[in-house]
Order: structure tokens, then C-alpha cells, then sequence
């Protein structure tokens, strides 16, 4: 299959990747780059654990495909901690132990983080509809909307 | 006594106190390696051909036309794995019947349902495997099949298996039946109980198939080397059980499969088992290469184990008083296509938290052209918890009695006994159940089209085979190696037993879990049994280390042993003038002193602690659509000791809105030629996090005298009351029993029409 | 093996040129939510992926004198983030953010939630409401259609080879008039419509109906404009009466299956239901214009 040659920017990287038509940013992420952080659900875009920003919006990875992204700016979850530190939603699921098995939290985090973007003082019913595109099977939900609130109140008192 | 740490008080340094996991940061950032994460030099892609028909003669397979595409390397049918024999009865609790797990790994004969493997293949990349599947030919010759269990019992019934005859009923039967076996347990006098009632009460109940879940599909890497040794990676939730059931299934020796459990993306009993491991290992011994494997989701919900949908029918009688003077319950189990559905689970549930005089539970494991059932939190719990917490709650509106009433009047104690004759030891049943009364949820207002339900979930949760090591390295820190992956936080809870044994700072107690080739046999993380039985085993192999470092000290100090103490993370002792050695003074000279430092543990743990789960929830119903909508909930629940607490209330929280699916939304749909319609989340319809509430936690305290820290299981038992406190909760707001899962809107809808037009 | 291949035309034109070109095998993609699935599930298998979101006409929202033009490749997400165009048309633009997570929402269209044709796709009552007109670019130049003349069946529409649709054309009312979108799912979220309902009302200034469209999804091979519902809401407020007569009609305009998502009893019924509501919701917006 001809492959297109593609010139991204990926967690403020400049990265070359080749891909056929048909593969999508998940599968270029994992297969080709070995960035395995970004996690495969369903590959329909019905469980968000391939959630990852592109040029500013959260988007399931599944559902774009690798040609399309000539230019584009793709923040995973592998370029969410600065360094060593923690991004505060990291912080504090891990305070609220919003994860259990841990595989929707990469997509989770995504998600909350271009939530907490558009809005920075969600009520409870917002996170709740703003996270709906992402599946958890172990936590019920409590502690991930917990520390998602949570997070955006210290993000908020940060910024001020 | 030497280690003069006290485990029954409450004055603990690490136990029972929030502390960050040590797997955390790993899985916050992306880092931890789950089961599709692994990516070997030179590997291949293995895809499985799946069955497209529900039942079906398999008449001939071939696959030269796909061996032939460039790229594909190997392909294997069933001809290509060692057939078993049946295995005979007497079956124990745990049926491993080797001829139905190979012909469920890869169809022989037949056929059993829509997804079942009928071949592998593997090839150099996922697009030339796929094309690879569409050029085997198989034909099939199409049987008529059956999906619901009491149409796969009657006697004219399409048969799954020729050779299965049921067991446990007399006299036996002559014809073949779908039907396995029938388990039962009884007490008392059945007829005379109904005769003290003054009131009884009958209903019938169904549910249909629910699956697991789990957001990380089955996933695996199997690497062989000439030598017949093979390396297998795989998400499970027992590599010990993996490794064995490959090795039997191969014929191989057990040490020549290393299996590697990788970070497991949520298992919930549906990852006990083995569906591609032993295709993807022949392929890797045919082709010399690594194989690996990925299930899809459709593939998940087509081929992996649900819980079994079920039907049953019950029957409580009562005095005026509250008293339940007799019980009857019977259950029809579907397997799926192999025999084994949880009828000794179903009937220990039914009766087990109350004191029932004359009860009798029956349960039928019905074998159905539906993937094999695998366990799902609390095996056979939850729809038993259906049909009698919904009765007794009928029987209490009856009777007009307080829901809670009822069940304390009822209530097993201290030295009862289950329905199949566990005598309990300490239990917390009374102590929840008051929690609930006193709760300020119990008695809150509701709004209107609200109603409130609540349901008490029974559970006996596991023991079992545990093997730990633990190693004290020489700058004084331990390495704690178990061989249960760690599906929701265990590695925390067995770091804080290891650190509050040892008396020193958690941070300074590295939890691993080792691969099979490092460690003795551990059983599944199933069962709720991890944090009791590997527990004990960790707890066991630190108190070795810290007898050695005693005994380390004794032979530094040039004094006996029994007057060495172990106090605080440091050895101590009361004569005069000789300091403390701490931890990690003893762990550097230990080499030069013996030797290094380790302890292990391999356990059978026994006395394990029922526990118990109790439910309030309000729902609110739209009366012109039959819409539900969970409002709020809380789960009280006996934890005996909370080790890592809030872990403790996931377990809770997860559990209840795993039952809020399962009363509500989930189900399997098939159409008429018995093909799955909503095999993928879309149509599956778990709920998302705005279907539900906050989900409150009461963690209750009654320690299980049988562990050190008194712990009881806490990962099954929130599911067991959930679907009943559910459909309690939605008859309650409509006006109607409700007996028929999940509660679906057309469903309501159609009950809430049928009030109406009788103008009830 | 197709071997597939994927173009990003900047023009109409090219666009034209390489689906009447290519044949049945070119897919237009846009957002790809549906088609990326339908691949990957094997259930299309396309030569060529025309990606129309170079193409600039696709991408805006223009406002003109007495209509507003959204291109179809304007995602939910966009659209929800429009204020002139939220506050116009709040109902179409609450269908189209119905589709869907907030993740496909970044990816998923207008148009291409209209061309999958879908009876279920939430975009399409509310766009048939709204009187909607689609821009079509094609082999023979530009033409406009109204969009309940467009789809033919689930999945179908009667686009030519080589045509696609380039754009919707919105009136803009002078008058009190206000739009609405409901529909039924099971959750609160991630679920295909059981029902939908788009109803556009424009009132008179003394509070009775002046014109109004209702149309249904879900309920029929394609979404279906209720004929009734203008006769029995023009003229009249919105009294009891009123709302019973049009929840018949609704239901009455039913010829739905039975399925995986519904029964033919619970959609007739719900549709009834979401009629009254959402026509209710489009009169409040009317009247505090």
C-alpha cells in the first residue's frame, strides 16, 4: 500500500512518521512509534481510552487517520507530566485513587485536561456529560469526578 | 510472642491509612506496560476465524488457499492441538474439563455459537492475517440452536453435546441433555415450613447474559524457542493458572512456559481463562517467531465469557411476625456452549444470610449456543440476590414491615450456618444492617416518580494457594514478590502489610509481581481472596525476615534470641547498654554474616469470613418514557479491616454501578439465527459516568479472626445486592413488580402502561 | 486487497474531479467517525478517501441578509462554539452536539452525519425542521435540494456519482421563531437515538402559530417531516389539546422496526412524547424572542 509521508508535531516534537491510508493516529502512535501510552478499547470511539489532543481538541485516535495529520499538533499522554512533575490531574488521581486497573486513565486524563481548558469551574452534572465519552468498568466514576474536581480547583487557585 | 506488633487494635502506621499505590505514577503517565504493550523483535500478527454461525457440523476446514498468500506463516486448526478425553464424574468444585477447554479454544467437531474459534493464523502484518482469514474455507453444515436455558432444557431441544448426560437428578435420563447438572441444598422440612407461614409469596425472575467489561481486550505475546521452552506475556488475572491450563492443553512440561502477567486493564473473573494462548503459542513453535495476539472488541463480546443470563423461580413463606419459616428457590444457569455455569454459587446465595428453618435452593447448569460463561464478580450471586432479597422485600411490604426489620429478625449470626453448611465464625451481617437503619439515606424524602430500593448482598470469598517471596537487600530495603497481577490497587495493600509488619516506612517496600518462572504457585486475583490469602503470605514471609534479623542480632549482640524483640522497624533488646539495630544497619551486615536475607510463604489459606454488602439506592422514572435514572447510592458493607481504605470504597462503588448496568442497560442481543447484534459498546451500554450518582461508602469493621489484620474480601460482594436493590428501587417508584432484567425503558414503559390501563 | 488510497483536494472542483473519476469505490471523508468504524469493520471497502476539509466553502459558517450557510465539514464541536449561529438555530446546533462524546464532537460534521443517512442520525429532523436546504457540488455544477428529498433509505441517499454535498442553507426569521431538537436514548450519552425530534415553530405576535415543521428520526427507513403537525399547531396555542392532537399525529407518522435499539410499540409511543416536549421547548424559544 503506498504510504504517505507525514511531518507532525507530537508532544512538541517534530516527528516523521510514514503510515498506509488506512491506519489510524492510534495505530500509527503504538505500531509505528511505539508510543503505547495511548491505549486501544474498542477502536470505534464508544470507550475514549485513546483519547488524545489534536491541534487543541480532545479526539479519539481511532477514529483519524495517520494522512491527515501533515502539520498537525498531537499532545499524548506521554508528554502530560512535565518531566519528573506530575500535571495536577495526574496528581490527583492518584490522591482520589481514580484509577484501579489504570487502562482508561491515560484517555481520562486527556479528556479532563481539554475539559478543564474550555472550563475551568465545571459543576459535577459537567464533568460527568464532558467524561461520558470515556469508559471506566472498576471506579464507578466517584473518584475520577472527585479528583477531576478537585484538580480544577487547585489549577484554578494557580492560575490566580 | 517476638513481633509485638499489635494487628487487632486500630493503632496502625500504614495499614488502614490512604497512601499514593506504588504502580501510580506508572499508570498516570502512560508508562505501564498492559497486555497489547509489548513489542518483540521479528513478530508476527496472529487473527483468529471465527464461527458465523450459532451451531454448526463442521464438515471440512481448508487452508491451503490462505497458507498460500505471501506473508501468512502459519496456520492452525484444531487438527494442530492435542485432542482429551471427557472428564468423568465425579467433578469437583472447579470443573477443568480439558475436552471442552481445547474444543473452546479451537471447534473440533462443531461449532457451539456465534464467534467461536475454528482456526488461527499468523502473518507478517494485521492486514495480510485479516486477509488471510477470508481465504480458509470451512463448510459448515448448519444446525438448528437453541439460546434461552428453559427452552434448552425441555427434552426436544436442539443438543449442544451428544455425550453429556445429567448428573445429580434420578432417575437418570436416557437421552443426552443440555442440561449438565442440577445442584441442590436443603434444610428442615420444606412443607411444613409453608405450612407455619401466614403468608407466602412466589415469583419468577429472568435475566439475560452480562459481560465483564473489561476496557482492555485479551492480549498476548507467545515466543518458543527451538528448545520447546516458551515465553508467554499475556493480561490475566492468574499467570499460574495460565501457564498450567497451556501446558495441559499441549501436552508440554509446565516449567518449559514462562508466563509474564503484564499491568491488567480490568478482568472481573472474565480473565481466568485461556482463549488465544495455546493458538498463538503453536503458532509461535510453528513458525519460530513471536506471535501476538489481540482480541478485538466485537471479538470480546462474541467469544469471551459472560455471565450467565438466567431464569428462576421462588417462594418464601413468613409468620405475621416477620419470622421466614420456609424457602424455595430454583435456578436455570445458562453455561453457554460448555457446562459450568456457578449453580453451587447460585445456591449457596439464595438463603445464606438468614436463618431459614426449611429452605431448599436448586440450581441447573444449562449448556446454550452462547460463548462459555466465565466467572463475573460474585459467580452466581447476584441473580439468586435477585429473586430473594426482591421477595423478602415483597414479603415486608406485605407484612408492613420495615425492610431492615425483616432481615434482622432473620439475620445469620456468629455460629450459623450458610445453606450449604459453612458455619459462619464472626460476622458482621447485624452490624450492617443496623449502619443501614441509622443511615440518613435510609430515611431521606423523595421526590416525585422517585422510589427507593435496597437489597443485601451475601458473599463468601476465597482463600487459597498464595506463594510470596520477600528479600531484604542490603541498603535495607525489601523487595515483596507475589504472583497475583495486581487488577485494582493490591500492590498498595501488600506493601502497607509488608511495612507494618517490618515497622519501617512503605517507601522503603518495593511490591513486584513476579512472572511463574520466579515464584511458587499462586492462584487466580479472583475471588476477592488477594488481599486475605497473598496477604497472609506476605504477612508470613516478612515475619520470617524479621525472625532472621533477630536472630542476625542475637548473634551480633552474643545473646540468646528470645531476647531479641523486633520493635519499630529495629531490633531491640532489654539488657543494658546495647543499642537498637535498625533495619538497615542489620541489612548491611547481614552478607557478612550468613548471608542474605529473604523469606517466602507458600500457603493454602483457609478461614476465610462471609461478608456482607448492603444497598440503598433512589431512582427516579420518567412515566412517559420508562426512563431510569439513579439518583443516589449508598453501600454499606463489612470490609473486616479496610487495609488500603479507599481502594476499599472503589471495590464498593465499582461493584454498584457495575449492578446499576446489569439491572438497567446491559444485555446480550442475538437475532433469530443466533448471531450477536451488539457485540461492541455502543449497543452493550454500560453505564458512562453521567448515568450515575456519587456513590456513597460506609466501610463497617467486623476483623475476620481468621486473618492477622482481620480482613474479609471486598471485591465481590458490592455486586451481589445491586441489581435487586436496583429493580426494588424501580418497583417501588412504579407501583409494580418488576421481575424481568434489565429494566430496560420499553420495559418500564410497558409496566407503567399496564398500571394505567388497569387503573391500579 | 483494495489497495486504498487517500487524497485532500483544496477545491470543489478537484473534489468533483477525483469521486466522478474513481467511481463507486470513492468515499468522501469528512470527520470520519462513521467511515473510519465502517472500514475498519469491513463493512465498506473504499479505493479513495476524498477528504473535503481543505476545501475552505466546508469549513465556514457564513451569516447572510435572510439565510446562514454552515459547510458540511463544520464540526459539532464548532458549531456548539458559534453564538451567532447557537442563537438562531439552537436546536440545529443541539442535534449536531448530540452525536456523539465530546471527542467525536471534535471530528464529527454536519454533513457527514447527514450523508451517512443513518434513520437514527440526530443532524437530520432537526435540519428537515429547519427547512433546510443542502448545497450540492457535482460533475454538472452546483445545485440545491431540500434535505428530506435527499435521503432515500438507511444509508442512502440520492446523491449522484460524484456528487457531495458542499453545504446547508438556513433561513434566517425576522420573527419570533425558535427550534428545538429531543431525542430518546437508554443513557444520558454514547447511544444512537430510539426516537428523535426536531420541531422550528414562528409565532404570531399574538402568541399563536404562524408556521412550524416537526420531523422524526428513527421512526422510519429515513427521518420523516410530520405533515400533520403544521395544520394542527398553525392558528392555535399551545393548549393541552393541542399537544395530545400532535403527539397522535407524531405516532402516527410512525412505520418503525423492531430492533436492537427499540420496539415498534416503545418508538411509536416515545415519539409521541418527544414531539409535545420538543415542540414545547422551540415555542418557549419563539416566544421569548
Amino acid at each position: 500500500m503506498a504510504k504517505h509521508l507525514i511531518t507532525a508535531t507530537i508532544n512538541g516534537d517534530e516527528v516523521d512518521f510514514s503510515c498506509a491510508a488506512d491506519q489510524t493516529l492510534l495505530e500509527v502512535l503504538r505500531e509505528n512509534l511505539h508510543m503505547t501510552g495511548t491505549k486501544n478499547g474498542c477502536g470505534s470511539g464508544d470507550c475514549g481510552a485513546c483519547t488524545v489532543i489534536l491541534n487543541g481538541r480532545a479526539i479519539n485516535a481511532c477514529l483519524v487517520l495517520g494522512a491527515e495529520l501533515e502539520g498537525a499538533d498531537i499532545e499524548t499522554i506521554e508528554g502530560m507530566s512535565n518531566g519528573n512533575e506530575l500535571h495536577p490531574l495526574q496528581q490527583k488521581f492518584l490522591d482520589h485513587a481514580a484509577l484501579q486497573c489504570g487502562i482508561c486513565t491515560p484517555g481520562f486524563l486527556n479528556m479532563a485536561k481539554a475539559l478543564l481548558e474550555k472550563n475551568p469551574d465545571p459543576t459535577e452534572t459537567e464533568v460527568r456529560f464532558g467524561l461520558a465519552g470515556n469508559l471506566c468498568r472498576c471506579t464507578g466514576y466517584d473518584k475520577i469526578v472527585r479528583a477531576v474536581m478537585d484538580a480544577a480547583a487547585e489549577m484554578r487557585a494557580g492560575n490566580s | 510472642m517476638s513481633n509485638t506488633n499489635d494487628t487487632t487494635g486500630t493503632n496502625f502506621k500504614w495499614v488502614g491509612k490512604q497512601t499514593r499505590r506504588p504502580d501510580g505514577p506508572d499508570k498516570v503517565t502512560g508508562r505501564a506496560r498492559y497486555g497489547d504493550d509489548l513489542i518483540l523483535p521479528g513478530m508476527l500478527c496472529g487473527k483468529i476465524l471465527r464461527s458465523p454461525h450459532a451451531h454448526a457440523k463442521i464438515l471440512s476446514i481448508d487452508t491451503s488457499k490462505a497458507k498460500a498468500l505471501k506473508g501468512v506463516k502459519a496456520v492452525v486448526t484444531s487438527a494442530d492441538i492435542p485432542d482429551h478425553p471427557l472428564l468423568e464424574p465425579p467433578y469437583g468444585p472447579m470443573i477443568a474439563d480439558f475436552h471442552d477447554i481445547s474444543r473452546n479454544v479451537l471447534a473440533r467437531e462443531k461449532v457451539l455459537y456465534d464467534g467461536h474459534a475454528v482456526a488461527g493464523v499468523a502473518a507478517t502484518s494485521e492486514r495480510i492475517a485479516r486477509e488471510a482469514l477470508k481465504l480458509i474455507e470451512v463448510e459448515y453444515e448448519v444446525l438448528p440452536h437453541v439460546l434461552d436455558p428453559l427452552q434448552a432444557a425441555e427434552p426436544d431441544a436442539p443438543i449442544l453435546h451428544d455425550h453429556q448426560f445429567t448428573h445429580g437428578i434420578e432417575p437418570a435420563l436416557e437421552k443426552p441433555s443440555n442440561v449438565f447438572r442440577v445442584v441442590s441444598k436443603e434444610r428442615g422440612d420444606i412443607d411444613k415450613g409453608f405450612a407455619e407461614a401466614d403468608i407466602v409469596i412466589e415469583r419468577e425472575f429472568r435475566s439475560q447474559p452480562v459481560h465483564q467489561g473489561y476496557i482492555e481486550p485479551q492480549a498476548l505475546i507467545a515466543a518458543a524457542s527451538e528448545d520447546g521452552s516458551v515465553e508467554l506475556w499475556t493480561t490475566t488475572q492468574g499467570h499460574f493458572v495460565i501457564r498450567g491450563l497451556c501446558a495441559r492443553l499441549l501436552n508440554m512440561d509446565m516449567a518449559k512456559i514462562r508466563v509474564t502477567a503484564s499491568e491488567i486493564g480490568g478482568g472481573f473473573g472474565g480473565k481466568n481463562n485461556v482463549y488465544a494462548e495455546p493458538v498463538a503459542i503453536r503458532l509461535s513453535q510453528m513458525t519460530g517467531r513471536p506471535v501476538r495476539m489481540v482480541m478485538t472488541r466485537s471479538e470480546v463480546f462474541r467469544a469471551t465469557g459472560p455471565a450467565s443470563g438466567t431464569y428462576s423461580r421462588i417462594r418464601m413463606g413468613a409468620k405475621k411476625d416477620g419470622t421466614i419459616t420456609a424457602a424455595e428457590a430454583e435456578i436455570y444457569n445458562q453455561a453457554g456452549a460448555f457446562k459450568g455455569s456457578p449453580v453451587g454459587r447460585s445456591v449457596e446465595t439464595f438463603f445464606s444470610a438468614y436463618t431459614i428453618a426449611n429452605a431448599r435452593a436448586v440450581a441447573h447448569d444449562v449448556c446454550v449456543n452462547r460463548p462459555k460463561v466465565a466467572a463475573y464478580r460474585a459467580p452466581g450471586a447476584p441473580m439468586a440476590a435477585l429473586a430473594a432479597e426482591n421477595t423478602i422485600n415483597e414479603l415486608a411490604s406485605r407484612l408492613g414491615m420495615d425492610p431492615i426489620d425483616i432481615r434482622l429478625k432473620n439475620a445469620v449470626k456468629d455460629g450459623d450456618q450458610s445453606l450449604s453448611g459453612t458455619k459462619y465464625g464472626r460476622i458482621g451481617l447485624v452490624d450492617v444492617l443496623e449502619k443501614v437503619k441509622s443511615h440518613a439515606h435510609y430515611s431521606a424524602p423523595l421526590g416525585p416518580n422517585q422510589g427507593r430500593g435496597f437489597a443485601l448482598g451475601y458473599w463468601m470469598h476465597g482463600g487459597g494457594l498464595s506463594s510470596v517471596s520477600a528479600h531484604l537487600l542490603d541498603d535495607g530495603t525489601v523487595a515483596v514478590a507475589t504472583g497475583n497481577p495486581d487488577i485494582g490497587g493490591s500492590r498498595s495493600s501488600m506493601r502497607a502489610m509488608a511495612a507494618e509488619e517490618l515497622g519501617v516506612d512503605i517507601e522503603l517496600v518495593k511490591p513486584i509481581v513476579a512472572d511463574t518462572g520466579s515464584m511458587g504457585y499462586s492462584h487466580l486475583t479472583a475471588g476477592s481472596r488477594t488481599t486475605f490469602a497473598t496477604g497472609l503470605a506476605v504477612i508470613n514471609s516478612v515475619r520470617e525476615i524479621i525472625e532472621k534479623l533477630r536472630a542476625l542480632a542475637a548473634r551480633k549482640w552474643d545473646i540468646p534470641v528470645d531476647e531479641v524483640f523486633w520493635e519499630a522497624g529495629q531490633a531491640e533488646t532489654r539488657r543494658s547498654g546495647i543499642e537498637p539495630l535498625t533495619l538497615k544497619q542489620l541489612a548491611g551486615m547481614a552478607t557478612k554474616m550468613g548471608g542474605p536475607i529473604a523469606g517466602h510463604s507458600e500457603i493454602n489459606a483457609g478461614g476465610a469470613g462471609a461478608a456482607f454488602s448492603a444497598q440503598l439506592v433512589d431512582v427516579e422514572v420518567d412515566p412517559e418514557t420508562g426512563f431510569v435514572s439513579p439518583k443516589r447510592y449508598t453501600v454499606i458493607q463489612d470490609a473486616g479491616r479496610a487495609i488500603s481504605p479507599d481502594y476499599v470504597e472503589g471495590q464498593m462503588q465499582g461493584g454498584a454501578v457495575q449492578g446499576i448496568g446489569w439491572a438497567l442497560n446491559e444485555e446480550y442481543i442475538y437475532d433469530d439465527k443466533g448471531r450477536l447484534l451488539n457485540s461492541g459498546f455502543l449497543d452493550y451500554r454500560m453505564p458512562v459516568a453521567s448515568d450515575v450518582p456519587m456513590i456513597d461508602t460506609v466501610i463497617v469493621e467486623v476483623p475476620n479472626p481468621n486473618h492477622p489484620y482481620g480482613v474479609r474480601g471486598v471485591g465481590e460482594p458490592p455486586i451481589v445486592p445491586a441489581p435487586a436493590a436496583v429493580a426494588n428501587a424501580v418497583e417501588n417508584a412504579i407501583g409494580k413488580t418488576m421481575g424481568s432484567l434489565p429494566l430496560s425503558p420499553p420495559k418500564v414503559l410497558e409496566a407503567i402502561e399496564q398500571l394505567q390501563a388497569t387503573g391500579d | 486487497m483494495i489497495e486504498l488510497r487517500y487524497e485532500s483536494p483544496e477545491t470543489i472542483e478537484s473534489a468533483v474531479a477525483l469521486l466522478a473519476a474513481e467511481g463507486p469505490g470513492a468515499k468522501v471523508f469528512a470527520g470520519g467517525t462513521d467511515l473510519i468504524v465502517q472500514m475498519k469493520e469491513e463493512m465498506i471497502e473504499p479505493a479513495l478517501l476524498v477528504d473535503i476539509k481543505k476545501i475552505h466553502e466546508t469549513r465556514e459558517v457564513t451569516f447572510h441578509s435572510d439565510h446562514v450557510r454552515i459547510g458540511a465539514a463544520v464540526t459539532g464541536a464548532e458549531l456548539g462554539e458559534n453564538a451567532q449561529l447557537k442563537a438562531m438555530w439552537p436546536g440545529v446546533v443541539e442535534a449536531v452536539q448530540l452525536i456523539g462524546s465530546d471527542q467525536v464532537q471534535g471530528r464529527a460534521t454536519i454533513g457527514g452525519n447527514f450523508c451517512n443517512a443513518s434513520p437514527a442520525a440526530d443532524s437530520v429532523p432537526a435540519l428537515i425542521a429547519a427547512a433546510a436546504q443542502a448545497v450540492i457540488a457535482g460533475p454538472g455544477g452546483v445545485r440545491e435540494a431540500a434535505v428530506e428529498d435527499l435521503l432515500t433509505g438507511p444509508g442512502k441517499t440520492s446523491l449522484a456519482q460524484g456528487e457531495f454535498i458542499t453545504a446547508f442553507i438556513l433561513p434566517i426569521h425576522a420573527e419570533k421563531a425558535g427550534d428545538a431538537y429531543l431525542r430518546f436514548i437508554p443513557r444520558t450519552e454514547m447511544d444512537i437515538a430510539v426516537v428523535g425530534a426536531g420541531a422550528s415553530v414562528v409565532l404570531n405576535a399574538d402568541g399563536t402559530c404562524a408556521a412550524a415543521r416537526l420531523a422524526l428520526g428513527a421512526v422510519a427507513p429515513t427521518a420523516r417531516l410530520v405533515k400533520d403537525a403544521a395544520d394542527i399547531l398553525v392558528g392555535n396555542k399551545l393548549d393541552d389539546a393541542v399537544l395530545t392532537s400532535l403527539a397522535e399525529a407524531a405516532s402516527k407518522t410512525c412505520a418503525p422496526i423492531d430492533d436492537k435499539r427499540g420496539t415498534i410499540k416503545f418508538r411509536t409511543k416515545v415519539a409521541g412524547v418527544l414531539a409535545c416536549r420538543t415542540t414545547k421547548i422551540a415555542w418557549q424559544r419563539a416566544e421569548s424572542k
